[in-house]
């Protein structure tokens, strides 16, 4: 077989909260799992089970205790638990993209340009980032007179399209996808349904949680239930 | 670009006062397009910092090597006096956080801007204008402020003239002191976002030092935590942010949001 995109191992996860007097929490224990080319991998399990833990790890937003998160990127293979902040930040601009549950609003920045930006980070001319930045708002049915003001001011719906927008806009390997379809209408989740497959097609590794079972019955070949790896919960200290 | 080297190579950097460190025993690397956010509460020797990384202040232990233009390596206590100068006229730039401070309060705008150009050998003084000209509108100046003097400018406008005086000589390195503390949300907002896209565009390395955490996460890669004079954390600024793991980022964090 190919070799997968993704592959966790053996990754174990525990917040310490110094503010409570050092409890710590252990969320995760011996995580396993790949995700290959052209393959959507959903999370499951019940709320707190660290389902968005494993995203952000993945992304190198959260630590890791120990194990390894391998990810195939078209330079080479980089393990984030391990990497450098360098080493992760060129991670993320060679192989993979995260769309988060909510826009963090840059202020002042319009919404047309914060969707173009992953574009015109990676050498795109501006105008053809824009452009199809343009092509991208429209399928997902934000209003042309929006496109210029920043998105601070828009309703949760609107918002979280125009992060979609921004998350889907390159071809990376491996894309997160936290929620994508909170908060979208039926119209709006089925265009971001399409907006997956479409991924998917062109061989994109996906790893995402999805809430609704509708979507997640669509788009996941399979899903990794992150309850059988949990922690046992160890009392304070 | 990965394997380019680093512009600043920072060791077991230490600057006493007297017999109290104000900072000590950092180590740390800064590569060309990087910014780094230092931050910690006042006290916490993150300006004694800056200070000693850009040779205003001495070391009293440790080096730091810099990366010069034209490929060689210097251990920057090891240079001239005119050495230094020449890389402040040249290479390296320093935004204050009171802009009276960084500025010739007295001097038009456009004079603010045009002398760092002279200073380098401009002697044309239509092109100095035009370039002054051209900065003023870059930092959202209206040039027909250009020969009004700063001492009539709001804060939000020094603040962004101090910048142009520090660009225009398209500087490798800059360094930022709380560029945007004592402003108005909305012209701090309006700041970083300039200094955002200006530090894209330019490819500007910059070490910022800021009490201000919703700073350091808008615009900078990479986050130094600094308590008691020494650095207590350091990552990439998503990850000390949303998965602070010493206790104090955690208690600098967690009161950032109650607020």
């Amino acid at each position: 077989m190919n070799q997968p995109v993704l592959a966790v191992s053996g990754v174990d996860k525990t917040f310490t909260m110094h503010l409570q007097g050092g409890q710590r929490l252990p969320v995760l224990h011996e995580l396993a799992f790949e995700v290959h080319a052209g393959e959507c991998v959903a999370l499951g399990g019940a709320s707190g089970a660290g389902k968005s833990s494993v995203l952000k790890m993945v992304f190198g937003n959260y630590a890791v205790d120990r194990g390894s998160i391998v990810v195939h990127g078209p330079s080479g293979a980089i393990d984030v638990a391990a990497a450098s902040p360098r080493e992760v930040l060129a991670a993320r601009r060679a192989a993979m993209g995260y769309v988060s549950q909510f826009l963090h609003c840059v202020p002042r920045v319009a919404a047309q340009q914060i969707v173009a930006e992953p574009l015109i980070e990676r050498g795109v001319a501006a105008a053809e980032a824009r452009e199809r930045a343009a092509a991208l708002l429209t399928r997902l049915a934000i209003p042309e007179r929006l496109w210029s003001l920043p998105p601070a001011t828009f309703s949760g719906g609107e918002q979280q399209r125009v992060n979609i927008a921004r998350g889907f806009i390159t071809e990376l390997p491996l894309l997160l996808l936290d929620e994508p379809t909170a908060s979208l209408d039926a119209r709006n989740r089925d265009v971001v349904t399409g907006l997956i497959r479409e991924k998917l097609a062109r061989g994109t590794a996906i790893l995402g949680i999805f809430h609704d079972a509708a979507v997640r019955g669509v788009v996941a070949d399979r899903v990794v239930d992150v309850e059988l790896f949990a922690a046992a919960t160890v009392a304070a200290a | 670009m990965n394997d380019a080297p680093p512009l600043l190579e920072v060791r077991g950097v230490g600057h006493a006062y007297g017999d109290r460190y104000g900072c000590r025993d950092v180590d740390l690397d800064l590569w060309p397009g990087e910014v780094l956010a230092v931050v910690g509460e006042s006290g916490s020797g993150k300006t004694t910092l800056l200070g000693a990384l850009s040779q205003r202040l001495s070391l009293t232990d440790g080096s730091v090597r810099y990366h010069l233009a034209d490929g060689t390596v210097v251990d920057l206590a090891e240079l001239s006096e005119a050495a230094v100068r020449r890389l402040w006229r040249t290479e390296w730039g320093f935004v204050y956080q009171n802009p009276a401070d960084g500025l010739r309060m007295h001097v038009s705008a456009g004079g603010n801007v045009g002398e760092p150009l002279m200073a380098i050998g401009w002697r044309h003084y239509g092109r100095v204008r035009a370039a002054a000209a051209e900065w003023l509108e870059r930092v959202e100046i209206p040039v027909d402020r250009i020969d009004d003097a700063p001492v009539t400018f709001s804060s939000g406008m020094r603040q962004r003239l101090q910048i142009a005086r520090n660009l225009v000589v398209s500087p490798r390195l800059v360094f930022m002191d709380e560029p945007t503390s004592g402003l108005d949300v909305s012209v701090q907002a309006r700041l970083l976002d300039l200094i955002r896209s200006l530090v894209t565009d330019l490819g500007l390395a910059v070490i910022i030092v800021t009490h201000d955490l919703g700073v350091a996460r808008l615009i900078s890669h990479r986050t130094v935590v600094m308590k008691d004079g020494q650095v207590i954390e350091s990552g990439l600024t998503d990850r000390v942010l949303d998965d602070p793991q010493a206790a104090y980022t955690q208690l600098l964090v967690s009161s950032i949001l109650q607020g």
